[in-house]
């Protein structure tokens, strides 16, 4: 697959243009964790309307990495901006406001197991007192968007991996946040169910352009991400004509906590990096 | 199991007493400033203090029972098995009915508080929860602690009144002495040191239990064998605890109330 994007034609723009500066800005991040450096040196900037894949192999530091952009863990050394705002130095009571407006799709999807599938999904909307019709008809239509309507009176047992997974996306973009972190969703799952949630992925992306950051170590999901669209006249996911690639997915590749990649889908596939033709190979 | 420098090990206690004095103003100063999940608060109570009943009554009524025993074996050595409702009702008052309920409440709830939370940790529900906009502090273990501190009490009053009349019915049909004698007994050996002493202990036992209990829970790594660890570590710390500090209440009360 990254054979047939090297010679690909389409010319793409490599930066979107954004007047009010980045989403998420890592500026010089290091992490270590028992004397083991898990982030060594690491910035980078993601735009607004981005989708970001970050690649690389297990142990990369890529989940870390995610959560250091939530706040959920801070860092030894250097500053992440969110929203202009820096989580490196936000009190907690802080960051639960600034983590309104960001969604998280966790890697084993972390649903409550004693809530049902609705209550999971309307979690953020009960804490903010959302009346209860409203918040149903919103778990509703979110359910419609992940396609598991059926299953809204279940429990996070009764149900398989994949669809654990899209209750967790329901659960991430019920509130229509700025941002959505997605750790690893297709992690653990076969390779057809993989591909259901990854053209989930698509369809949030080109539905409401949010700004995301994705992990995954299966690179054919990555280049079905940056080489497929969203058909609102069919409701289906396409491959883009003439072998087209997505502008605003750019990629992002890790290895031992460091950089190795930055750049959009054209420059990663054409890329002379030995390391990097080896892996995608 | 690796080995560490003795100045690694202490300093890994150090932040550990930190992390768990923080932990605890944290619980208790939440109830000053909202959100507060009273539903929270409410299910715990019910969990905590009516699922604990059946327990509290069984030990309470048989100690009182065995109290009575003992006691009159004793007291019939001195000719006065009649203060039998004496000694009981301050035993089950001062000591055992706050130490025992302690100690019961801590071993179904401390290790429940510590699995439950512990499992939310290792399944990543407590990052979930933080990823969510709620901080897990105030919606899971202040609702435990508040909920622990004010059933222990009242599963205290239980335990003494069930344990008293444990006695009664020992002293009644086995030592054939008066009913009437032994409730009147009973009711003037204590006074209201002896009342105070044995209620002030449930609120520290309570708060021992919640917060060791969470902490554990909060703080449980690697995986499914680390919240078994973190069980057993929360009911052990926390029956240590509720001896050390029933030692430490009840000389404070003697100094007070001079018995």
């Amino acid at each position: 697959m990254p054979e047939d994007l090297a010679s690909n034609d389409v010319q793409q723009d490599s930066q979107s243009s954004n007047p009010a500066g980045p989403v998420v800005a890592f500026d010089d991040v290091s992490i270590s964790f028992d004397e083991k450096r898990v982030l060594q040196n690491v910035s980078f900037n993601v735009q607004r309307g981005e989708t970001r894949i970050i690649l690389g192999p297990a142990g990369g530091g890529k989940s870390v990495l995610m959560k250091l952009t939530n706040g959920l863990m801070r860092p030894d050394s250097g500053t992440i901006h969110v929203f202009g705002e820096d989580v490196t130095a936000m009190s907690e009571t802080d960051l639960f406001k600034l983590r309104a407006r960001i969604g998280m799709v966790f890697q084993e999807s972390a649903l409550f197991d004693s809530l049902s599938v609705e209550d999971n999904v309307a979690y953020r909307l009960h804490e903010e007192h959302v009346p209860e019709e409203e918040a149903h008809r919103r778990v509703v239509e979110v359910l419609q968007f992940v396609e598991l309507e059926q299953a809204i009176s279940k429990f996070p047992s009764e149900l398989s991996g994949g669809m654990r997974r899209r209750v967790s996306i329901a659960r991430a973009i019920i509130s229509k946040p700025d941002l959505i972190l997605y750790d690893s969703a297709t992690a653990g799952l076969d390779p057809i169910t993989s591909t259901t949630i990854v053209e989930l992925i698509i369809k949030q992306r080109d539905v409401s352009h949010t700004t995301s950051l994705l992990i995954t170590h299966r690179i054919q999901d990555a280049f079905l991400l940056a080489m497929s669209r969203f058909n609102a006249q069919t409701g289906k996911i396409e491959p883009i004509p003439n072998g087209g690639i997505d502008d605003s997915t750019k990629f992002l590749v890790l290895n031992e906590g460091k950089i190795v990649f930055d750049g959009t889908t054209l420059e990663l596939v054409r890329s002379t990096d030995p390391w990097l033709k080896e892996y995608l190979a | 199991m690796s080995f560490v420098s003795p100045e690694v090990f202490a300093k890994q206690k150090i932040a550990a007493v930190q992390d768990y004095s923080v932990l605890s103003w944290r619980a208790i100063s939440n109830i000053f400033s909202g959100p507060r999940y009273w539903a929270d608060v409410f299910t715990q109570m019910d969990s905590i203090g009516v699922g604990s009943m059946p327990i509290v009554v069984l030990t309470g009524f048989f100690t009182g029972c065995v109290l009575a025993l003992q006691s009159a074996t004793s007291l019939q050595a001195f000719g006065s098995v009649s203060l039998t409702g004496n000694l009981v009702a301050l035993s089950m008052v001062k000591e055992l009915g706050p130490v025992l309920t302690g100690l019961m409440v801590s071993g179904r709830n401390a290790s429940g508080m510590a699995s439950e939370l512990g499992s939310m940790k290792v399944t990543e529900q407590i990052d979930a929860m933080r990823a969510l906009g709620t901080d897990p502090v105030r919606k899971l273990v202040t609702p435990r602690l508040y909920a622990t501190v004010f059933m222990l009490f009242f599963l205290t009053i239980v335990a003494d009144a069930v344990g008293i009349a444990g006695g009664a019915l020992v002293s009644i049909t086995l030592l054939g002495l008066n009913g009437s004698s032994y409730f009147h007994n009973s009711y003037r050996a204590l006074a209201y040191g002896d009342i105070v002493q044995g209620l002030t202990k449930p609120l520290f036992s309570g708060f021992i239990i919640a917060t060791v209990g969470c902490y554990f829970g909060m703080n449980t790594k690697g995986g499914t064998q680390g919240v078994g660890r973190a069980t057993t570590q929360a009911v052990v710390v926390s029956s240590v605890f509720i001896i050390i500090v029933d030692f430490i209440v009840s000389r404070a009360m003697i100094g007070i109330f001079g018995k």
